[in-house]
């Protein structure tokens, strides 16, 4: 027996605050050991229990993938969308209900790859969307394929002599297709990532968030980089924390500097806002406000 | 419940059937819509994004048909009632989607004015080669209603419908026109408010501690929630239980993809539109839709006059196919004849229907142009000599 399960034991009426924002009736997840994604969770938590948010109000978008699989443990209302699709559904969410705080939370292969097209356009209009991308650099769900996040010299599945393809730096193309809030963290800076998603929450317009994040299973162990913790130790080791930073120099790779921080932070009207005052420009008083909710005189919804 | 008079344009127009479907769209309730351009579509949601800015309510359009496609669906499920609208190529792209819909059980409607294809084809022209498509396109197995209007009134008109069965099955419904209904000018009637009905979308009455997202009510069709009221509810395309979570196993498959299908039985059995005429003694029935259906209208006057004895069935709700009225059909005419602007698609149910009691003549037409009436005719006559 080793010396953690003593370390692990849990009092029976231990509670630990992050339950009432999870569907604890679905645990335990899906996630392996060592894997980023559930410590993006206790963040996200963290954030929303800070910024004293309405979990009523708040919903969550995921794609396909081991991040798309945030939103069905989210106890909010949570859509498990198609792969690549998030931000669309997420789109058509926020717009026929803009009192949500609209959060889309998926993996780089989902939100760059099949999805990225959605992604820079959603960025274009200044969606009010809150994107959070965590990144490990590999299509886990899957197996281990390349993503277009992967470093060069990496091997993954389908790139078994190396990856040759240059990765995407995700921190420039959002600040380039007009993000009004761009950081990266890692998982091994969970109190700045929680302060940072707190920062998005009572931000407008579309903000996103890039969290470097370890896959022992299929990236870390395949290119020699050790377990979770070992993942800890480079991110601790590599990281430099450079607010403001110029992100088209930022682009990561397979084991240098990590430089993470707020990158950008500016205020541009966000869509509905554009959309508003376009109309009433060319409109004037003929312009109705959107009233988008089915008028139902028998619903009796009792909240 | 009555139309909201804020989108009911009453009065008597003169309208194509694209801009028809859109008015169709705003008497429905429908207040967003995502569209990408493409033709001969387009002037639906060009209608769209002029009209909505004065009813209330949002037209964007999107980087590309899967976008526009799932954007709708995130706004039904923040409370609208949404639709987009594509053509050939574009609703290709949009089979994910449906199949998401008709996963999650999204009351959403698609409308596709039909051009030439395959791939680009003819952008255009007419055809009538995505019924199948339109039933089938997405992978795995599940329902969804289409209807094919006629003309221009039937574009305003069926619309409404398609909202209204989409709210009511809660599956994704397909407004099938073609090139030629939607750019063809006509008479539209649009009547006052007070006398359009609509469905209104079935929100549960069960408080948050109480309601499963996906228990089957009545008619084995859950009851819709909508985001922010406090349900805290999960929506996912992965094989679910009631509750809405991933169950991946075979009754929970068997379950949910047997009731996707099952919970149209009404809208099969009795419920589909059609339009027959001289059915009663007919030894050959025509069977068409959309465009079709009027050019074979003309083939069946000049049968007629040639003393045979021709009927009428006109498909409005294409799926679910009406199997049952055509197997009727079949045990008392010689034949049915099928002409369609595809290489033939819905004989294909027409034969499975007949089952061998009729012949079945199917009248191909590879779109592009529709067909001549005397090629119908010859089929008639045909027929009638069997």
């Amino acid at each position: 027996m080793s010396e953690m399960e003593c370390v692990m034991e849990i009092p029976e009426d231990a509670f630990n605050p992050v339950e009432p924002f999870l569907r604890m009736d679905r645990m335990p997840h899906i996630w392996c050991a060592g894997c980023g994604i559930g410590t993006t969770v206790n963040c996200f938590v963290r954030a929303l229990l800070n910024s004293k948010a309405d979990l009523d109000k708040v919903a969550i978008v995921s794609g396909i993938g081991c991040t798309g699989r945030v939103a069905g443990y989210a106890q909010m209302d949570s859509f498990h969308t198609t792969h690549g699709r998030a931000i669309p559904f997420a789109t058509g969410l926020k717009l026929a209900n803009p009192e949500l705080q609209v959060v889309v939370y998926s993996g780089d292969g989902d939100l760059f790859a099949i999805g990225g097209n959605h992604f820079i356009h959603a960025a274009r209009r200044n969606m009010d969307l809150k994107v959070i991308c965590v990144n490990n650099m590999i299509y886990a769900m899957t197996g281990g394929q390349s993503a277009p996040t992967t470093p060069g010299h990496a091997t993954t599945s389908t790139a078994p002599y190396g990856v040759f393809e240059p990765a995407f730096n995700l921190v420039s193309l959002a600040e380039a297709a007009g993000a009004s809030y761009v950081a990266r963290w890692t998982t091994y800076h969970v109190m700045q990532l929680a302060r940072s998603m707190e920062e998005i929450f009572k931000k407008k317009g579309f903000c996103f968030i890039e969290v470097l994040s370890p896959c022992p299973t299929l990236y870390q162990r395949r290119n020699k980089m050790g377990d979770g913790l070992e993942a800890m130790k480079y991110y601790k080791k590599a990281s430099k924390i450079r607010h403001g930073a110029p992100t088209s120099e930022c682009a990561l790779t397979k084991d240098g500097e990590i430089v993470v921080g707020k990158f950008v932070d500016r205020d541009r009207p966000d869509y509905l806002e554009l959309l508003r005052s376009q109309m009433v420009e060319s409109l004037g008083e003929r312009y109705a406000e959107p009233e988008m909710a089915c008028e139902d005189a028998e619903v009796t919804c009792s909240l | 419940m009555h139309a909201d008079p804020k989108g009911v344009l009453t009065g008597v127009h003169f309208l194509d059937g694209d801009h028809a479907c859109c008015e169709g769209t705003l008497a429905a309730g429908a207040r967003f819509s995502a569209g990408y351009p493409i033709t001969p579509s387009t002037e639906v949601v060009e209608r769209f994004a002029s009209r909505i800015p004065t009813v209330g309510g949002i037209f964007i359009q999107m980087e590309d048909e899967l976008a526009a496609s799932i954007a709708i669906q995130g706004a039904v499920w923040g409370g609208a009632k949404a639709f987009t609208v594509t053509s050939g190529p574009g609703y290709s792209l949009m089979m994910e989607h449906i199949g998401y819909a008709a996963m999650t059980e999204t009351p959403c409607v698609f409308v596709n004015v039909q051009r030439g294809g395959p791939s680009t084809g003819l952008p255009t022209l007419p055809a009538q080669a995505d019924m199948m498509q339109a039933r089938w396109g997405s992978h795995g197995d599940y329902g969804i209603v289409a209807l094919c209007p006629s003309s221009p009134q039937e574009c305003f008109d069926l619309t409404i419908e398609a909202f209204n069965l989409s709210e009511e099955f809660r599956v994704p419904v397909m407004m099938m026109l073609d090139e030629c209904v939607g750019h063809m000018t006509e008479k539209v009637v649009i009547p006052k408010a007070e006398e359009i009905e609509i469905t209104p979308r079935r929100f549960t009455k069960e408080p948050p501690e109480k309601f499963h997202v996906y228990e089957p009510k009545e008619n084995q069709v859950p009851e819709m929630v909508q985001a922010g009221a406090g349900y805290r509810f999960h929506i996912t395309g992965l094989t679910h239980d009631e509750r809405g979570y991933p169950n991946m196993n075979i009754d929970a498959q068997d379950r949910l993809v047997r009731r996707l299908q099952d919970k149209l039985k009404p809208l099969a059995n009795g419920r589909g539109l059609c339009e027959t005429e001289n059915l009663e003694d007919a030894e050959v029935v025509v069977v068409s839709y959309g465009i079709t259906a009027r050019v074979a209208q003309r083939a069946l006057q000049l049968a007629r006059r040639r003393g045979i004895r021709a009927g009428k069935f006109r498909l409005i709700t294409a799926w679910p196919f009406p199997l049952e009225r055509i197997r009727e059909l079949a045990g008392r005419v010689k034949a049915f004849v099928v002409p369609e602007l595809n290489l033939g698609q819905m004989v294909y149910e027409v034969e499975r229907a007949a089952a061998g009691q009729a012949a079945v003549l199917s009248v191909t037409h590879a779109g592009g142009g529709v067909h001549d009436p005397e090629a119908i005719l010859n089929a008639i006559v045909e027929a009638a000599r069997l």
